[in-house]
């Protein structure tokens, strides 16, 4: 049965493909490399303190809070494109109430993509 | 009358009542408070959650209860040196009096977070940023009204204000501000039915009972709205209003709001008075700072030195009902404790 055409039939919508999370199929690896070299980034709680403060955020639709869960969640297209909005300028960390090291959270995604073949263990 | 000799040091919710129970026991009982006055932080409360009673009738019978006992109740006093030698512990005060007793509780209490240090948040510095301690005091005077001698007509409350902080060095999560939030809300909405009332939280932690119920009614019943973001910064505007800037989290953007009005939900951190007494009578502390409890299940009211027992919020964060049972549960460990050593000696 066309489930996702029922559902469109039923409610109105419908359950494409692209918009769910699928957690098992997702690749961890960037979240493992990321995670290794900056474990700090365990300790998120998605308070948003680092969006609210972010110099990026207020002008682009740059959100570094999603940017983490995204990244938990193994969802890591378009993350580096995302990435280079942002400046480097570190005003997160200063309010991050877990101590997440923000800015180097940042340093090794970039560190990640710098790497050409992911098809390598990441190190 | 039993003679035995007991100490209680803190005369707050915690110490009162475990004297009381002392008492009743039979038990001799020196309440020992630094301060000019019994009652703690909660005498200082407007009206109380769950149920929102006014504090005073909860001291009113504490206070009617000491009365009836033959507790000695010292006040304005100091103890300035703590020492435990051959079984007895020996309390010196500022005057250097020193008495000899079998048994201590410490009923030390907590103290609140310096508002100020969060310098991002503006207290000391703008005039319209409170605490919620604060904000206990406006309600107690019968006003709620900003520095420019208006009501507010937006308030906003900024919960985790030197609690779940490592920019503070405090971890710990303080248990009553979530649902004091709450409370402090419904107050205003009350008193001021035009007022529109913000909390922004990062997870609202209702863990006693009737509290969900009173979260739920600040919705219900009185329209308070709940953002789920931490607020970053506040910064004062001219005319006195204040600018918040918070990630409302469930919308995925950042948002900018001016109250008249903010109030922080400061912490409850051990006074420093725990830590010297600790360091004095070598007791443990836990990593949150506050008395460290023998077993955290089963022996909560036992420290590792024999004799020397603790209750209430100078053990961790607690509610007044939780303190009162805790200070129950202290005198009934005191006693047992005490009939103990009693028999070793008789036989
Ligand atoms: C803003 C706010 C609102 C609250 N509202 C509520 C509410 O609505 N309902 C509720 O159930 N709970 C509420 N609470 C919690 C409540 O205040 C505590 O449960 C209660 O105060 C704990 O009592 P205590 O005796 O353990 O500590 P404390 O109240 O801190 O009392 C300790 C006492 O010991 C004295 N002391 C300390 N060291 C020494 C020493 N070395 N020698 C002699 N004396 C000493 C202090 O002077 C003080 O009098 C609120 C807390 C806060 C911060
Ligand atoms: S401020 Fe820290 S805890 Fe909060 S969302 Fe950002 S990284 Fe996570
Ligand atoms: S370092 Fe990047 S993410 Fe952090 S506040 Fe600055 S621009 Fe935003
Ligand atoms: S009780 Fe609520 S406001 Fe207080 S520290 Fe815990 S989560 Fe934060």
């Amino acid at each position: 049965m066309d489930i996702a055409g029922k559902n469109k039939s039923q409610f109105g919508y419908s359950l494409t493909k692209g918009r769910q999370i699928d957690y098992d199929k997702n690749n961890m690896k960037l979240r493992d490399f990321v995670i290794s070299n900056e474990p700090s980034l365990l300790l998120c709680i998605g308070c948003g303190g680092c969006t609210a403060t972010c110099t990026a955020g207020g002008f682009t639709n740059f959100n570094f809070r999603k940017l983490h869960n995204l990244l938990m969640r193994g969802e890591t297209n378009n993350l580096e494109e995302s990435m280079k909005k942002c400046m480097l300028c570190g005003k997160c960390k200063l309010v991050c109430p877990r101590g997440v090291n923000t800015r180097n959270v940042i340093f090794t995604i970039k560190r990640a993509f710098a790497m050409t073949d992911f098809s390598k263990p990441l190190k | 009358m039993i003679h035995k000799k007991i100490a209680v040091i803190g005369g707050g919710v915690a110490g009162m009542e475990t004297a009381i129970q002392l008492d009743r026991i039979g038990y001799p009982v020196d309440l020992i408070e630094k301060s000019e006055s019994l009652g703690g932080h909660a005498k200082n409360w407007y009206r109380v959650f769950p149920d929102r009673r006014p504090a005073a009738e909860i001291f009113e019978i504490l206070h009617s209860n000491l009365k009836n006992s033959r507790v000695e109740v010292k006040t304005s006093t100091t103890i300035k040196t703590f020492e435990k030698k051959d079984g007895k512990i020996f309390l010196s005060d500022q005057e250097n009096e020193t008495n000899s007793y079998d048994a201590i509780v410490l009923c030390s209490g907590f103290e609140l977070f310096e508002a100020s240090r969060k310098e991002e948040y503006g207290f000391g510095i703008y005039e319209n940023v409170i605490t919620s301690a604060g904000l206990e005091e406006m309600f107690n005077s019968g006003s709620i009204l900003t520095k420019q001698g208006k009501a507010p007509k937006r308030v906003g409350f900024v919960h985790c204000v030197g609690s779940r902080d490592e920019q503070c060095g405090n971890h710990h999560c303080s248990k009553v501000c979530c649902v004091t939030a709450v409370k402090q809300a419904i107050e205003i909405s009350e008193m001021l039915p035009e007022t529109e009332v913000f909390c922004f939280y990062m997870d609202m932690r209702m863990f006693g009972p009737y509290y969900e119920e009173l979260y739920r009614e600040s919705q219900e019943k009185w329209g308070v709205q709940y953002i789920r973001g931490r607020v970053s910064e506040a910064a004062g505007n001219a005319g006195g209003s204040i600018q918040v800037k918070a990630e409302d989290t469930l919308t995925g953007r950042p948002l900018k709001m001016n109250v008249d009005l903010l109030v922080l939900m400061v912490g409850m951190l051990p006074s420093k008075d725990t830590k010297q007494i600790a360091g004095q009578l070598d007791l443990k502390t836990g990593v949150n700072g506050f008395f460290k409890a023998w077993d955290d299940h089963y022996q909560t009211n036992l420290t590792s030195q024999t004799g020397i027992f603790i209750a209430g919020s100078a053990t961790a964060p607690m509610n007044i009902t939780d303190t009162i049972s805790h200070a129950r549960a202290a005198a009934t460990e005191v006693d047992k404790y005490l009939k103990e050593i009693n028999n070793k000696i008789t036989y």
